[in-house]
């Protein structure tokens, strides 16, 4: 299996010389096409600065992350905005639609920055519309819609562009348990059927039970990884659940 | 502490304040230099006629000054109200810290005082050195001896800007204690707007919206400008005022559906770039400014109108009285005066001395009173003749009198006609260098040069109305009325005058006036000048004083004097005209730059939503620009079309004294003020918001 991503060494430091906060402590890991990947642990473990350092929003201070054989780290101005507009998708908590535009503009509008032809954009909007289920709203506003169908129209403007890897913050944080299941299914579908790579950031045990392997991240370090190799779900969840109370603290803390 | 934080607050929202300072400083400047104008007559050398004009003009400009300033009060208290509004998350914070309202609104009035120190004098040395080139200008206006040119600067108006000014920011720390008090804690930290429910408008409802104001407005423009001659009332054209605004609102209440509605049929354009976002973007804001944008739109009409119309007023009025005062001097006394006669209501009795003068011609009076007549060249004299049996009505005839009385009641029919014999009159044409004319033994000329009268005139001599003269009958050469004149005026005001062969029998009795025409016998401005002083009652002339001793009763106009009391009053409509317009331009852009700063600091999620999907500055800064330009273009555009039917009916009113032809570089003119001021504010617009867009 090819890698997509490749994270090696990296480290973010926020902060000066005095008062220095190592966000990411010399985390590395792989990543191949047509995973599904997990990133999990608690807030202020490092977690989303892991996602906005793969995904060119944040810079790294020392490490390289290569992306499909590039090193985006050396990438810098314009060619890092090409390279985010036609490499990544993206799918965030708070959905990110514009609500100035029906969900049809919001999924063209990926598109249309990209400069795709009209006939194009066309063709794949309803081509991804119809895979993720949202055909009937594409002429509806996102006000009109509910959270998890406002949820699908952005994941479906995240993967419209083909990208190489899709980067999702808290995909479910803003849905309620039924959407949020529904959301999971579908990503599921793309991970399989489109065979999109996806990375998920999220600390909701039930959700991460849908990746395939689930990284755990604590004070900057990768703590622990799982694999859900030819185990069911429940069985899968189960064992997160195991590693989070792992997680949650050592006994020596509470002493 | 306080002090210093309020320091550091102007600082770090600069950009913010750009707009409000901008609007501040541009306020004092106009201000003042329109408040200035008393100080700067001092320096031109012009004749006292011209004194006085200057000095109804500044008394008018002071006038209107205190509306002028009611308008910067509002527009500056509704500036800092955006202001105040932007910040409300900083003053939830130092509320947090525990500081209480009356402390927050001390940071603002240090802030505000700071602010309006700061731009005051700025306002002041802008206001100070744009005086200099208003004196130029002014000095010019007034063909006034520029030689002696002095840097002035007006005490009274400085301080009388200030005073205006200061109580306009105790207005804006009034109100700002106002907005704080009303602010709840919790309501300033949650500020930041959640994305709102978009109200879309039915598509179609706005093509039809669209079409139907579109011909409402076709509709005013037809009836403004070919439809002018049935708009003769003042009630007529306010229904096209009402019409027009109502017009204008529903334009902007469906214009932006309608585009939305054009682009995105033309798939290409629609899905291009950011054109969707724009777009949408565009459709979104007019749907909640729908009246502001007519506001503003109308303001900039108005704004547009007033300068173009006054600048070409201006203009047109200096080559009219060029052409209508050929000479140089009319004097001009009665003849054959009786011992008393009843005039205007009022007994007038003539003195013995007056009665025997009287039967002197103008010129022969002159020279009796010691006038050396070689000041004067080319002189004409002419004797205008009336009997009292041809008057307006018998020279009309009957039928076209009845018909005549029924429109025009006011005239008196009875009033005798002015009669000139034609040598006399080719005389003094040639003088005037006027079209001369020739007669037959028995044939007449009705000269006559104002529109209404020429109409009625132009019937009678059409069916050939014969005129008996001492007992000779007399027909019309032309069936129609000549143009020409004897007394020089400001416009086209001759009623009549019949010229008559020189064979024919006018009685000495019958003689009504004497006349004199005459230019100046001196090449340069300065001897003409020194000439017309003879003439000029207040500049203690030996003439006028011996024709007062001697009760001659001589009366008469200048060409100098004729055009410094026209070119007076156009030049105060012109001055009023730039005032105004100029602030009303400097309120619409304001206000227009405010809305948009507003929208973008609203809209900043939105922006942050393209950043993410992944447009770069590039692209996001150029979407900005396109928005905020149309946002600018689209009231403007509108405006300009309004005016260009809007002038044509300010040049249809003013008739004679404009011309299309030079309304063109007063409306360059116009054009130019207006994409310096606009275009300032457009600027700043943009900067700001792209700063606003930029944070987090």
């Amino acid at each position: 299996m090819e890698n997509i991503l490749e994270v090696k060494n990296i480290e973010k430091y926020y902060g000066n010389k005095s008062n220095l906060t190592k966000a990411i402590d010399n985390i590395s890991f792989n990543v191949g096409s047509g995973e599904f990947i997990g990133i999990m642990g608690a807030s202020g473990s490092g977690k989303t600065t892991l996602l906005n350092c793969i995904s060119t929003i944040d810079r790294v201070t020392a490490g390289r992350i290569i992306i499909n054989g590039k090193d985006i780290t050396k990438l810098k101005g314009n060619n890092l905005n090409k390279f985010r507009r036609e490499e990544l998708g993206f799918i965030f908590q708070d959905f990110n639609l514009l609500d100035t535009l029906t969900c049809y503009e919001n999924i063209a509008l990926a598109l249309t920055i990209q400069k795709v032809n009209v006939h194009e954009i066309d063709e794949r909007v309803r081509d991804v519309a119809k895979k993720l289920d949202i055909r009937e709203i594409l002429n509806k506003y996102p006000y009109q819609v509910s959270g998890g169908q406002k949820q699908r129209v952005a994941s479906a403007r995240a993967i419209v562009t083909n990208p190489k890897l899709v980067l999702a913050d808290e995909p479910t944080g803003a849905l309620d348990s039924k959407s949020a299941k529904q959301l999971l299914e579908t990503f599921e579908a793309l991970n399989v059927k489109m065979k999109a790579t996806l990375i998920m950031v999220t600390h909701d045990p039930f959700s991460a039970s849908y990746a395939s392997r689930i990284l755990f991240i604590k004070d900057g370090k990768i703590f622990n990884e799982l694999r859900k190799g030819n185990d069911t779900r429940k069985q899968f969840f189960e064992k997160i659940i195991e590693v989070q109370t792992l997680l949650g603290g050592e006994l020596g803390d509470v002493i | 502490m306080l002090f210093k934080l309020s320091m550091k607050n102007v600082q770090k929202s600069f950009k913010d304040y750009a707009i409000y300072f901008i609007t501040l400083v541009l306020g004092v400047a106009i201000f003042y230099l329109f408040n200035s104008l008393d100080s700067q007559e001092a320096m031109l050398k012009v004749s006292a006629s011209t004194k006085e004009i200057i000095k109804l003009m500044i008394n008018m400009l002071s006038f209107l000054s205190a509306f002028v300033a009611v308008i910067l009060g509002l527009l500056i208290v509704y500036a800092n109200n955006f202001l105040i509004k932007r910040r409300k998350k900083e003053f939830g914070i130092y509320m947090t810290l525990g500081m209480g309202r009356r402390q927050i609104s001390k940071i603002i009035l240090l802030e505000t005082i700071f602010i309006g120190v700061i731009s005051l004098i700025i306002g002041l040395v802008v206001g100070v050195f744009g005086s200099q080139f208003m004196s130029i200008f002014v000095g010019k206006l007034f063909k006034a001896d520029m030689s002696e040119f002095e840097f002035v600067f007006s005490k009274g108006a400085c301080i009388k800007t200030c005073i205006y000014f200061a109580i306009m920011y105790i207005a804006v720390i009034f109100f700002n204690a106002i907005t704080i008090s009303r602010y709840k804690l919790i309501n300033l930290l949650t500020a930041i707007r959640k994305n709102e429910e978009v109200k879309i408008k039915n598509p179609i409802l706005c093509i039809i919206v669209f079409l139907i104001s579109a011909v409402i407005l076709g509709y005013c423009y037809y009836k403004v400008t070919l439809g002018i001659t049935t708009l003769n009332k003042a009630e007529k054209i306010l229904p096209i005022i009402l019409m027009g605004i109502i017009s204008t609102i529903l334009v902007f209440w469906s214009l932006s559906g309608f585009i939305l509605k054009l682009v995105q049929m033309r798939k290409k354009t629609y899905f291009n770039g950011t054109n969707i976002f724009v777009l949408r973007q565009i459709n979104n804001k007019i749907n909640t400014t729908v009246i502001s944008m007519s506001v503003i739109c109308l303001m900039l009409f108005v704004t547009i109108t007033i300068l173009s119309t006054a600048l070409s007023l201006r203009n047109s009025m200096e080559s009219a009285m060029k052409e209508m005062t050929p000479a140089d001097l009319n004097l001009y006394k009665t003849a054959n005066l009786p011992e008393s006669e009843t005039r205007y209501g009022k007994e007038v009795v003539y003195s013995e001395e007056a009665r025997e003068d009287s039967k002197r011609s103008v010129g022969e009076s002159m020279i009796d009173c010691g006038f050396d007549m070689s000041k004067l060249k080319g002189t004409v004299e002419l004797s205008i003749y009336s009997i009292d049996e041809l008057n307006i009505g018998v020279a009309l005839g009957e039928e076209v009198m009845q018909e005549a009385k029924a429109k025009y009641p006011m005239w008196v029919y009875t009033a005798p006609e002015p009669i000139v014999k034609i040598s006399e009159y080719n005389k003094i044409a040639k003088l005037y260098g006027i079209e001369e004319y020739s007669l037959a033994e028995n044939e007449y000329i009705m000269l006559c040069d104002y529109d209404m009268i020429q109409e009625i005139r132009n019937k009678s001599l059409s069916l050939g109305v014969k005129l008996n003269i001492n007992g000779k009958e007399y027909t019309p050469k032309y069936k129609e009325c000549k143009a020409g004149f004897v007394q020089m005026n400001v416009s086209h005001v001759n009623t009549g005058i019949i010229l008559v062969p020189d064979s024919c029998d006018l009685k000495e009795e019958q003689r009504e006036q004497w006349f004199l025409a005459a230019n100046y016998n001196a090449d340069t401005e300065e001897g003409k000048e020194e000439i017309e002083d003879n003439f000029s009652d207040s500049r203690g002339s030996e003439l006028m004083k011996t024709f007062k001793e001697r009760h001659i009763l001589i009366d008469g106009v200048s060409k100098i004097s004729l055009i410094e009391s026209s070119l007076g009053l156009t030049t105060i409509i012109l001055f009023i005209g730039i005032y105004l317009g100029i602030i009303f331009l400097i309120a619409s852009s304001a206000i227009l730059a405010l809305k948009q700063l507003t929208e973008s600091s609203d809209n900043k999620q939105r922006y942050v939503i393209l950043r993410k999907i992944g447009c770069d500055e590039k692209m996001i800064n150029s979407a900005l620009f396109k928005q905020i330009g149309i946002f600018f273009m689209m009231p403007l555009l509108l405006a300009i079309i309004h005016s260009i039917f809007g002038i044509q009916f300010g040049v249809g009113v003013m008739e004679a004294l404009a011309t299309k032809e030079e309304l063109i570089p007063s409306a360059v003119i116009t054009v130019i003020v207006i994409s310096i001021v606009y275009g300032m504010y457009f600027l700043a617009t943009y900067y700001g918001s792209k700063n606003i867009i930029k944070e987090e």
